[in-house]
């Protein structure tokens, strides 16, 4: 109760932070928690080892901010109709690559990822190219504008994740979570048993997608632009390393992942050019000594030492 | 330009860059071959080797073409190929081998936290900007009419294609590459055959990783600039080529390599330049959904 209690505590605390900086990169942090989720149940839930998952959360993105900036959209609606279009996008890249698996199927979501970002970045009568998007309209809350401050996006994030990781863990124990770590365990396997593993697939696909879309509405509002920067392949693999850092499948596990990483660079910053140098030797450390991720579940752990979980 | 001229031009541009292309997959192929670990460090380490060119160069005030050029150019990629060697030598050492045992999806952590090394220690030796790399051979074209190949595209063509050469010997006829090739067959045999199966992995890793560095001089001299982001692209594309001709199969990453440079050539002349990435990602796709095991691949990943 007590830990409870603190854990409250040290998530209401930044309300009253006057120093926006910090406020800030904790808003980003539950950004990456919401990403780190989304993609926990495609690589974590599912085995499907995905390397352009930036890709979704671009799609949330200009979904947003093409429906505001052309019919003046609210942020409410765009909200639904992002997650909608990513989850979309997740399920039509399934239908395809159901057929590739393990490595192959890194490598056709990595090609996936790219083929989005330059095709946002070429399409330039849409998506204004390389310079993006701007103006697009922050969320009003009855005739509360959240405007530019992070505090409010903070607070909407953290409620987004908080039903995320609610919805993640029920859905983890249900059948539909039993079947996919029969997936994942054994794919042929699973298959013999009756389950159907395409379909099952394609729901890990689309629910992961779908929240990355969430995440990409959020994004472009806080920011009032989109560039096709934003989108690029480092972003799939930080959001990779927080999830197998974290502990792959942990739900609490992966949102510590997503925390650390994303604060670390930050809390680096007094090393000024050799902050990423020094987080680069942080994570070869830090796999080196916990393999199975900082919060690994028993099961996980097991998996580890064992048996590859995917290659 | 005639229309024929045009094609003959991009058929050379291309082969030039896909003969770049080839080497750098040669390394990601042959390290997935013996640990079936996709190592995403490999695009930085054709990076260092391009910096080492230019550390070269800086370090004994070469400018422009002169006498003795074609002397320093060759000086210059045995640099990079002994530097990048022991790099690699050396990657494998720290972030890999001490997860021999761990799931492959650590290495993939590891493989990123020494790219992230990387980049930023050549980013805080030479800095952010982009670098001038003086090409240093003479500047001038031959050709007939429109269609032209300069003494540097040659160059690169000729290089790339004697390592190929070489590695083949190399992994196809000394004991050095059956024991390469019996490791990545069947590791436990091999080991239970008195092979050195650590020892083999170190050196295909410092093999692969002087054909990046030697890349890297390469891809370097021909665009005139190197930056420390230039590692992602490239190895990315790279990689596309070793999935191309088939991952783990050596003589088809020389393959895709030089077909991927021709499919980016041509998109280049015939769609445009800004197509040329979606074009050469989509034809990455489209192998993998009908041809999982590549072009000349005779083994299919089935590892879940």
């Amino acid at each position: 109760m007590t830990r409870k209690l603190l854990i409250l505590l040290l998530v209401f605390l930044p309300f009253f932070d006057p120093n926006a900086y910090r406020v800030d990169v904790l808003a980003t942090a539950a950004l990456y928690a919401l990403l780190a989720l989304g993609l926990n149940i495609i690589v974590g839930f599912a085995g499907l080892l995905h390397l352009g998952y930036a890709a979704f959360f671009a799609v949330g993105a200009y979904t947003y901010a093409l429906l505001n900036l052309n019919l003046g959209c609210p942020f409410w609606v765009g909200l639904p109709v992002s997650a909608a279009a990513a989850g979309a996008a997740g399920f039509l890249l399934g239908l395809p690559v159901m057929r590739v698996r393990g490595d192959y199927l890194a490598i056709v979501t990595l090609g996936f990822g790219e083929i989005v970002r330059i095709v946002v970045t070429n399409l330039e009568e849409w998506t204004g190219g390389p310079n993006g998007l701007l103006g697009i309209g922050h969320p009003v809350f009855f005739s509360y504008n959240f405007g530019v401050d992070s505090k409010p996006y903070y607070g909407l994030l953290l409620v987004l994740a908080a039903v995320v990781a609610w919805a993640c863990s029920r859905l983890a124990r249900s059948r539909i979570g039993l079947a996919w770590v029969a997936i994942r365990e054994d794919e042929l396997a699973a298959e013999c048993s009756g389950i159907d593993v395409a379909r099952f697939k394609l729901l890990a696909l689309g629910l992961g997608g779908g929240i990355a879309g969430l995440a990409g509405c959020v994004f472009a509002a806080k920011q009032g632009t989109v560039t096709p920067d934003s989108f690029d392949f480092i972003l799939s693999v930080m959001v990779l390393a927080m999830v197998i850092l974290g502990g792959l499948g942990s739900v609490t596990g992966v949102i510590l992942g997503a925390a650390v990483l994303s604060i670390a660079p930050e809390l680096l910053r007094s090393f000024a050019i050799y902050r990423m140098l020094i987080f680069g030797i942080v994570m070869i450390l830090l796999i080196r000594f916990r393999p199975q991720g900082l919060w690994g579940t028993a099961q996980i752990r097991k998996e580890m030492k064992g048996r590859h979980v995917s290659a | 330009m005639s229309s024929s001229e045009l094609f003959l031009q991009q058929v050379i541009n291309g082969l030039t860059i896909g003969s770049v292309y080839a080497l750098i997959a040669l390394g990601y192929t042959m390290v997935y071959g013996i640990m079936q670990l996709i190592n995403f460090a490999h695009g930085e380490v054709f990076m260092v080797g391009a910096y080492l060119g230019l550390s070269v160069i800086l370090a004994a005030g070469l400018q422009a073409p002169a006498a003795g050029s074609l002397a320093w150019f060759l000086f210059l990629i045995a640099v990079a190929a002994a530097g990048c060697a022991v790099l690699g030598l050396i990657i494998e050492r720290v972030a890999y081998r001490p997860l021999r045992r761990a799931p492959k999806l650590s290495l993939l952590i590891t493989a990123i936290g020494v790219s992230f090394f990387l980049q930023n220690a050549v980013m805080i030796g030479y800095g952010a900007q982009d670098r001038y790399l003086p090409s240093l051979l003479p500047a001038v074209t031959w050709g007939k009419g429109a269609v032209t190949v300069t003494p540097l595209q040659l160059m690169i063509f000729v290089v790339a294609f004697l390592l190929m050469v070489l590695l083949h010997r190399i992994v196809y006829a000394t004991g050095f590459g059956r024991a390469m090739r019996a490791s990545a067959q069947d590791p436990l045999a091999a080991r239970l055959m008195g092979i050195s199966v650590d020892k083999v992995t170190a050196l295909t890793f410092a093999l692969g990783s002087a054909l990046a560095g030697v890349g890297g001089v390469l891809f370097g001299s021909h665009y005139s600039t190197v930056n420390f982001h230039d590692g992602y692209l490239t190895g990315l594309k790279a990689f596309t080529a070793a999935v191309l001709g088939g991952i783990g199969n050596i003589p088809g990453a020389m393959v895709g390599g030089l077909l991927l440079g021709l499919i980016e050539g041509l998109s280049a002349g015939y769609v445009s330049t800004q197509w040329k990435n979606v074009i050469a990602f989509a034809v990455l796709v489209l192998v993998l959904l009908f041809r999982p095991r590549g072009l000349l691949g005779e083994r299919v990943a089935e590892r879940a």
